[in-house]
């Protein structure tokens, strides 16, 4: 995938298709230690140990329509072309746990690309879905409720596409002061 | 500065349109969001549709996200179903085919026939 966000907003979709309530998606920008890490946390399903070994081979899926699956090998794949790796944990019943590590400034990195697009339309998919999203840069971050703003919204929902145009207003803005500090 | 007490006045507008829908038919678009489709573009077309939407102040007009359906060559795939009228699936859609699909397909009731890769009775 040509961005960082994409590979994300993947790993968001799987955490709504395991039917999670509430997701909570971690960006870390450690310029110190080059280090980004991504992580999205659910409390979906889960899977078993099993499941969770087999997981990043690309000849496993759950899924009918098609016979591999192929989100978390290639996250998988484009963590280890920069030096990073990909960590699984789950537990059935309870909810998973995805992080992928990266060497920050290794040239095969894909950029973060657009990931005010991506939250703003992976909200307007799952409206009614809570996400929290944490954003850190070195020691500055940022926290974004999805929770917060539905409580403005009242029966408006975040398939509105006045609200999809505001998420990502709102965060383009946020992540500018925080990457400009 | 952006804040969440814009939130106040976009709710506000938000309702506002909800209530001049009555009239115009009820149209339901579904865009395939699943890992071939993010790797083929889905992302933007789905925004070019939100945009379209917002730009034109549709209201009548929801959109939903599906995952795989088997059909990863052909992605990124939209659906546009409007009642009593056959379910049109569009294949390899950019932006820009999505936003003609909205122009023509569902304001104009015709369907762009090149990208279509099947129809469906309702
Ligand atoms: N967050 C999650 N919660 C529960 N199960 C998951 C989660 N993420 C992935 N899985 C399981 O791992 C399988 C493989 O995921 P993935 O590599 O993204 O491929 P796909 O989603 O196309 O099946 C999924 O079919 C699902 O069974
Ligand atoms: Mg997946």
């Amino acid at each position: 995938m040509r961005e960082l966000a994409l590979h994300i907003l993947d790993l968001l979709q799987n955490s709504a298709e395991a039917g999670a309530l509430r997701v909570e998606l971690g960006v870390e920008e450690d310029p110190e230690n080059d280090i980004l890490r991504i992580s999205v946390g659910d409390d979906g399903r889960g899977m078993d140990e099993a499941t969770v070994r087999r997981v990043l081979d690309p000849f496993y899926t759950t899924r009918k329509t098609r016979h591999v699956g192929l989100g978390l090998p290639l996250l998988a794949a484009a963590a280890r072309r920069c030096g990073g790796k990909v960590e699984i944990e789950s537990a059935p019943g309870v909810g998973t746990k995805v992080s992928a590590d990266f060497r920050r400034s290794n040239i095969d990195r894909a950029p973060l690309g657009d990931l005010p697009q991506t939250l703003a339309i992976f909200l307007a998919g799952h409206p009614g879905l809570r996400l929290v999203y944490r954003h850190r840069v070195g020691p500055r971050d940022l926290t974004f409720d999805s929770d917060e703003v539905s409580a403005r919204l009242g029966a408006v929902g975040f398939d509105h596409p006045l609200v999809a145009d505001w998420v990502k207003g709102y965060l383009s803005e946020g992540l500018l002061n925080l990457q400009k500090g | 500065m952006k804040s969440l007490k814009e939130l106040d006045q976009i709710r506000e507008k938000a309702l506002e349109m909800t209530r001049v829908r009555q009239g115009q038919g009820l149209v339901k678009i579904v865009v395939g969001l699943g890992t071939c489709g993010i790797a083929a573009g889905a992302r933007d077309v789905m925004a070019a549709i939100l945009d379209e939407l917002s730009k034109r102040g549709l209201t009548s007009v929801t959109v939903s996200q599906t995952g795989c359906v088997g059909l990863c060559d052909q992605e990124p795939l939209v659906d546009v179903i409007k009642a009593g009228e056959p379910r049109v699936t569009y294949g390899r859609v950019t932006p820009e085919v999505a936003r003609k699909i909205i122009a023509q397909h569902v304001i104009n009731h015709q369907v762009l026939g090149e990208w279509v890769i099947a129809t469906k009775e309702a």
